[in-house]
């Protein structure tokens, strides 16, 4: 996929800047980025490199170890489906199921309008009503199939 | 707000909130705002909800609280009109105008939106009255539906800081750490170590010292410590700065999960103004202690629930775990002695400094004592957070206070301590749960996950769920955890596909005693236990799943089918409305059928079916 991110570097100063620079926080940091962009533009990485004073290979096998910071670009919404096992027991497979078979994309994959990327998330806490889906950070609860695929159009609509 | 400079001051200003308090009588609505209820619209209510006060001319009058979590998520948002406890479940915010004229204006009940308990059938008014809240024993969560986390002063309305300032100016840090001891307290977090213990062992070791507080709750199922912090986060920040104090250490941390960001919120917020009124940073409370706490945001990764997984995290590095020959009390993060103990232990310490360990002690059963706060979900009537004396029984758990379990469906298992735990079956139901107790049957009681199973949850499937999970979410350092549970998964998935064969039980056994005797952490250790108690307790289902090619439960899809039981359909024609696949035919009033070719088994018509007449075959 071509599609170069802008990056405003005043904007990484400021992240930094808020954790003194410490390179302790580097996940933070990290986190801090995926909330502008939805994930680590690599472009980003030699200026962590420079101002955390550390080396490439730890921002990398950081990135690659946590769930929560990705390396390739993710859609407006990302969908994170709940398959914590509260939500598993009620369901939570068939509502990864419909959405599969809606977007046409696999866990971890982003449809190719770049709206939507699918995940898997364990437990985020909302146990009484499951099966939930967290779209960014709102939280849609009680679902079934049908219920599930309105929520996505409801989304689809929004976008366009 | 000002800065609290001795002890005085703090309590010339905890006497003016009293005054204030929410427990004095004055009419307060509490909304809960916390995760379960805010998915379910608690912004929208309480917006109407002040927006009808003002039109009605009671906003001056009356209080609104937006809280965090009150327990009972089933029902959310939930709204307690105090001082009465008038309970108003699921409220809408078409509710609203009838709530403020009926009930805050005249003083009579909304009908229709009492509550009426499943059981008995019948409509109960307070919220003491409700089984769910009568059977439980809230002494640490019971505060959650009257204070504003975000307030200060809300807290110390309640008696909060009165147990720090008692531990800085009448109790020297032996006497703290012996009271602590003496209470029985044990690790909330799922190891179940003497805190106190645990604390003397740190305070003895030389060095900068530290604590932590684990706050990166893993465990899928489990949302209590969530709650906690959502909810009364200063009750945490006391107990470790109460914790810190008896230690001897100045530098404190909470390791909090990113997917909580409500819970990182509050906290933050909380820690900000305990600094502004001088409880945390320098010379609190104007004695010569100074601690301060930092927040550190977990990125996703179940391992670092382990604590020196966790610790590597917060030092910025991959969290991978390590032998633990050195104990992390004598050298743990940035190689010091660190004292590290979970959300809900930390929040127990202001209540046993503040009552004492007599009274604490005399909570619970003989090596368990005080209460634990179980987050009861899965297939029962009332989902939500149950705080009970530990010793209470499955069976008062998931019955008195869950109300059973729904459809009049039957109860297969409940599974506590989430992935390192086990599966417990119906023959244990008077069990008392403690810590010694579910070892004893093979589980474990972890953070306090309880996920209820009924005849429609397959064990197989509950097992390759659990070992799938874990697969995910070992570190790969060493090999009898990242191959074995590999192993066992294919094993699982193959059974749970119709490809078992004989044997595979006894293989799945073997690979897991070889993962639980080798690995290097606690992850490893204890992930083949949901396999091994669902062997152990559902052995059958496994056989069946093997040997007949059947999944009893319906989940498994290659080994079921759905068929319609000619005799039970009435032909209401629902599911035949129902099926998106257009795979259910039949006339009106006549039995219909189902087309086994496009049927996807999705279960849609299996679950609406009024008349049962949906089989699993």
């Amino acid at each position: 996929m071509e599609n170069k991110t802008e990056i405003d570097l005043k904007k990484i100063d400021d992240i930094i800047k808020n954790y003194d620079g410490a390179k302790e926080a580097l996940l933070m940091i990290m986190q801090d980025i995926s909330d502008i962009y939805n994930y680590v533009p690599p472009e980003i990485i030699p200026v962590l490199v420079k101002q955390l004073g550390v080396r490439e290979s730890l921002i990398y096998s950081v990135a690659t170890f946590y769930k929560t910071i990705s390396l390739k670009p993710r859609g407006k919404y990302i969908i994170s489906v709940c398959t914590g096992t509260a939500c598993h027991v009620r369901g939570a497979e068939k509502i990864m199921d419909a959405i599969r078979d809606e977007l046409g994309v696999a866990e971890g994959e982003t449809t190719t309008d770049s709206l939507f990327t699918l995940e898997a998330v364990r437990c985020i806490g909302c146990c009484a009503s499951g099966p939930v889906i967290n779209v960014n950070k709102d939280t849609h609860g009680g679902l079934d199939r049908s219920s599930t695929l309105k929520v996505i159009d409801d989304y689809k609509q929004l976008a366009s | 707000m000002a800065k609290l400079k001795n002890i005085e001051a703090f309590e010339q200003l905890k006497a003016t909130l009293q005054d204030k308090s929410p427990l004095g009588g004055k009419k307060l609505i509490s909304l809960c705002a916390g995760s379960g209820c805010g998915a379910y619209g608690t912004a929208k209510v309480h917006k109407s909800l002040k927006e009808e006060l003002k039109k009605q001319g009671l906003q001056e009058k009356i209080e609104v609280k937006l809280t965090g979590c009150h327990g009972f998520c089933e029902k959310g948002p939930i709204m307690v009109i105090h001082p009465e406890g008038i309970f108003y479940p699921q409220i809408k915010p078409e509710h609203i105008p009838e709530v403020v004229e009926q009930t805050l204006q005249k003083g009579e009940l909304v009908k229709s939106l009492i509550y009426k308990d499943p059981a008995s059938k019948k409509q109960l008014i307070h919220e003491h009255d409700i089984p769910f809240y009568k059977l439980q024993k809230r002494i640490i969560f019971g505060n959650n539906g009257l204070i504003d986390p975000t307030s200060i002063e809300d807290y110390i309305a309640v008696g909060g800081y009165s147990a720090l300032a008692k531990a800085l100016f009448n109790m020297k840090s032996n006497e703290i750490i012996d009271e602590i001891k003496k209470s029985g307290l044990r690790g909330r977090g799922g190891g179940g170590f003497p805190t106190g213990i645990k604390w003397a062992t740190c305070a003895k070791h030389k060095g900068t010292r530290y604590v932590i507080c684990n706050a990166d709750e893993g465990d899928p199922g489990a949302y209590m410590d969530r709650s906690i912090l959502e909810g009364n986060p200063h009750s945490v920040i006391e107990g470790m700065i109460i914790g810190a104090f008896a230690i001897g250490s100045q530098d404190g941390y909470v390791y909090v999960r990113h997917e909580y960001p409500l819970a990182v919120t509050n906290l933050t917020i909380a820690i900000k103004s305990a600094r502004e009124m001088g409880l945390l940073g320098k010379n609190i409370l104007g004695s010569d202690f100074d601690f301060d706490i930092h927040i550190s945001r977990g990125g996703g990764a179940f391992v670092c629930g382990e604590s020196t997984a966790l610790m590597a995290s917060l030092e910025g590095r991959p969290g991978r775990p390590r032998a633990k020959y050195i104990h992390t009390v004598e050298s743990g993060f940035k190689e010091s002695p660190t004292n590290l103990n979970n959300v809900e232990t930390w929040a127990n310490v202001p209540v046993i400094i503040t009552k004492g360990a007599d009274w604490y002690s005399a909570i619970g059963t003989e090596h368990s004592k005080g209460t634990k706060i179980f987050s009861l979900v899965g297939k029962v009537v009332n989902t939500g957070l149950v705080e009970v004396p530990m010793g209470t029984t499955l069976r008062e758990i998931i019955f008195d206070i869950g109300g059973g379990i729904p459809k009049k469906k039957k109860f297969k298992a409940v599974q506590t301590g989430g992935p390192s735990g086990g599966c417990i079956p119906e023959q244990f139901l008077d069990l008392s749960v403690d810590f010694d107790e579910l070892a004893k049957v093979g589980s474990i009681m972890g953070s306090g996950g309880m996920i209820v199973m009924d005849q429609d949850t397959c064990m197989v499937d509950v097992a390759r769920y659990f070992v799938d999970f874990l697969k995910d979410e070992s570190c790969g350092q060493c090999n009898p955890c990242r191959e074995g549970l590999k192993q066992m998964l294919d094993i699982l998935t193959n059974i749970c596909q119709g490809n078992g064969k004989e044997g595979d039980i006894e293989f799945l056994e073997e690979i897991g005693a070889m993962i639980q005797k080798f690995s290097l952490c606690g992850l490893g250790t204890s992930a083949p236990n949901p396999v091994l108690t669902s062997i152990l307790y559902f052995r059958n289902e496994y056989e069946a799943h093997i040997r007949d090619k059947k999944c009893p439960a319906g989940i498994c899809k290659p080994l079921f089918h759905y068929e319609i039981d000619p005799d039970a359909c009435t032909g209401c024609t629902l599911c035949a409305k129902k099926c998106p696949q257009d795979a259910v035919a039949g006339e009106k009033k006549k039995p219909h059928v189902i087309d086994q070719k496009n049927c996807i088994k999705c279960g849609i018509c299996y679950e609406g079916c009024k008349f049962d007449a949906i089989k699993i075959c």
